[in-house]
């Protein structure tokens, strides 16, 4: 059976919102996604019934909490097929995940000389962090190349290895390209060379299914609110092996063992990277987006995704002028584009008084701009929620706007 | 003519577009109509900071007036410099320095300039005011 979009649409609620007196077109999905009403009615239902501090109380209410936060994590260890819960950590986010993997590991694993290779497609989020470690240790930052179809170049990636490599960083799906990065060729060229990878995988967790075990990618990070889930609350999945010798980042509560001035034991994993008070609100609600995903068939969702995606694909080509970044052979759900040589921003501008939300800019992937030596991209990109109308309306608005612009 | 009546002018002008559209072709055509910026003038020092695109200002003073030159990569950017020379260029640093901008928010332009957008022309505004600032400062 197919999907009933009108019935999905009546479940989020921003997308009834009008702009400038014209029905909203969401398509900024990539930035961050709407949520459906059960998701910010599981948050209300903490403040309203059972608002307790998690894993601190004997009494009620903080027992309700503290199961209902700890039913997430085994939520979210089974639908990434992750081999425990306990390998699960919340954090604020995928910038927050991929700083404690670069604090901790930076401790764990790293010492002067040492390697890290990212590529030239990542989000500043896992590119940044890395070089704060740089400057705190003295590691080197190696960069797969980008090929001009926008993929990366997988010989170059091997020739990055040498005896210092100590970590590879890579994300899962481009947030400019849409790109889906070949991660089990990668992390299998990682481990031959026996060296553990980071996955990225902010745009990619809720479009394609995602089986850590099966990948065998060492961590695998993203955030909720990319996800249908609150903002605040993200997931760093790491294996058991690592997250057990990996130095905590934060101290405070909660992730220790036994305190005192003469020393400090620390908590078992997940805890021990969880210092003070969690988001247990966020986290609960996250739940909730997990629920309403599975409930409407993940499969389905990701279906009808991508057809829209082809779709998409397909008719901006009709528009005069359009020309696209990133022609990745798999890729799904973000589509870059110029129109002419008009300037992204003017291009949104316009886009924006006709209802649209767009992303224009660097898309916080400052070097991949810099590697098409252009200065930003018009993004649309795909939520499931999405429809061939919209997207018709697209095409017709950036054909009024390269009349005006051209 | 003042600051401020070029202001009331520009706010006259806007005031026969009723459609959105018209105005914003109206700020393409003034953003193509717009002098080139001489290429000397276009350095990192000129280059403004907090917009989307690219913006670049150069002012000098001329017989106690301010002479300001402009551009930007953006054609809607580049008309709305237009404007904002239009009303200040050939002004001494007090005039500058002593008027209200009224006429952003009067054209109906402001409200649809998003914070990272209207932080960019708050930017523009501030950078001539720091020119007329400085020149006033070496007038003494
Ligand atoms: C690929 C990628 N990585 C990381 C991030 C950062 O995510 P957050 O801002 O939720 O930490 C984003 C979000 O834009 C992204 O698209």
């Amino acid at each position: 059976m197919g999907l009933n979009i009108q019935e999905i649409r009546s479940d989020f609620p921003v997308l009834a919102e009008k702009v400038y007196g014209k029905p909203l077109v969401y398509f900024d999905n990539a930035a961050t996604t709407q949520k459906p009403v059960s998701v910010i009615q599981a948050e209300a239902d903490v403040y309203n019934h059972y608002n307790s501090n998690v894993h601190r109380g004997v009494h009620h209410l903080s027992n309700v909490c503290t199961q209902a936060f700890e039913d997430v994590r085994k939520k979210v260890a089974s639908f990434i097929h992750a081999a425990s819960s306990d390998e699960i950590i919340f954090t604020k986010g995928t910038t927050d995940s991929v700083n404690l993997l670069a604090g901790s590991l930076g401790d764990t694993l790293f010492s002067v000389g040492d390697e890290v290779i990212l590529s030239e497609m990542e989000h500043h989020s896992n590119i940044v962090p890395w070089q704060l470690l740089q400057k705190r240790k003295g590691i080197e930052i190696k960069v797969i190349p980008v090929t001009d179809e926008g993929e990366l170049d997988l010989d170059a990636f091997e020739k990055l290895f040498s005896a210092k490599t100590k970590l590879v960083s890579v994300t899962h799906i481009s947030n400019v390209l849409g790109t889906i990065n070949p991660i089990e060729k990668i992390i299998e060229t990682a481990h031959k060379h026996g060296v553990p990878v980071v996955i990225d995988g902010a745009q990619a967790v809720h479009h394609l299914p995602i089986d850590v075990q099966k990948l065998d990618c060492d961590f695998y990070v993203f955030s909720g609110h990319k996800m249908y889930g609150p903002t605040g609350v993200g997931v760093l999945y790491g294996k058991r092996k690592w997250l057990e010798i990996m130095e905590p980042y934060q101290g405070g509560g909660e992730m220790i063992d036994k305190v005192s001035f003469s020393g400090t034991t620390f908590n078992d994993i997940p805890y021990k990277f969880e210092a003070g008070t969690p988001n247990f609100a966020g986290v609960i609600a996250l739940g909730a987006a997990i629920d309403y995903l599975q409930e409407k068939g993940l499969s389905k969702l990701w279906e009808y995704e991508h057809s829209l995606f082809e779709y998409a694909v397909e008719k901006l080509k009709t528009v005069p002028n359009i020309h696209f970044i990133g022609k990745a052979k798999a890729r799904t759900s973000v589509i870059s584009f110029l129109i002419g040589t008009a300037h992204p921003f003017d291009v949104g501008t316009l886009l924006d008084k006709l209802g649209f939300a767009l992303r224009t800019g660097h898309h916080c992937a400052q070097p991949l701009m810099d590697r098409f030596g252009i200065p930003g991209t018009v993004r649309a990109s795909f939520a499931f929620y999405n429809t061939k109308e919209e997207i018709d309306r697209l095409v017709q608005a950036l054909g009024q706007i390269e009349g005006m612009l051209g | 003519m003042t600051i401020n009546e070029k202001q009331d002018q520009i706010i006259e002008e806007f005031s026969a577009f009723d459609d959105w559209m018209d105005k914003y072709s109206f700020l393409i055509e003034l953003g193509n109509e717009l002098n080139v910026l001489e290429e000397q003038h276009r350095t990192d020092q000129n280059l403004i900071d907090g917009c989307q695109s690219k913006v670049w200002l150069h002012a000098e003073l001329k017989d106690g007036k301010i002479e300001i030159q402009g551009d930007s990569d953006a054609i809607i950017v580049k008309g709305i410099v237009a404007l904002l020379l239009r009303v200040l260029s050939g002004h001494t640093p007090d005039e500058i320095l002593n008027t209200e901008l009224y006429f952003i928010d009067k054209i109906g332009l402001k409200e649809h300039l998003s914070p990272t957008r209207s932080n960019g022309l708050v930017a523009m505004v501030k950078q001539i005011r720091a020119y007329a600032l400085a020149f006033k400062v070496k007038q003494g």
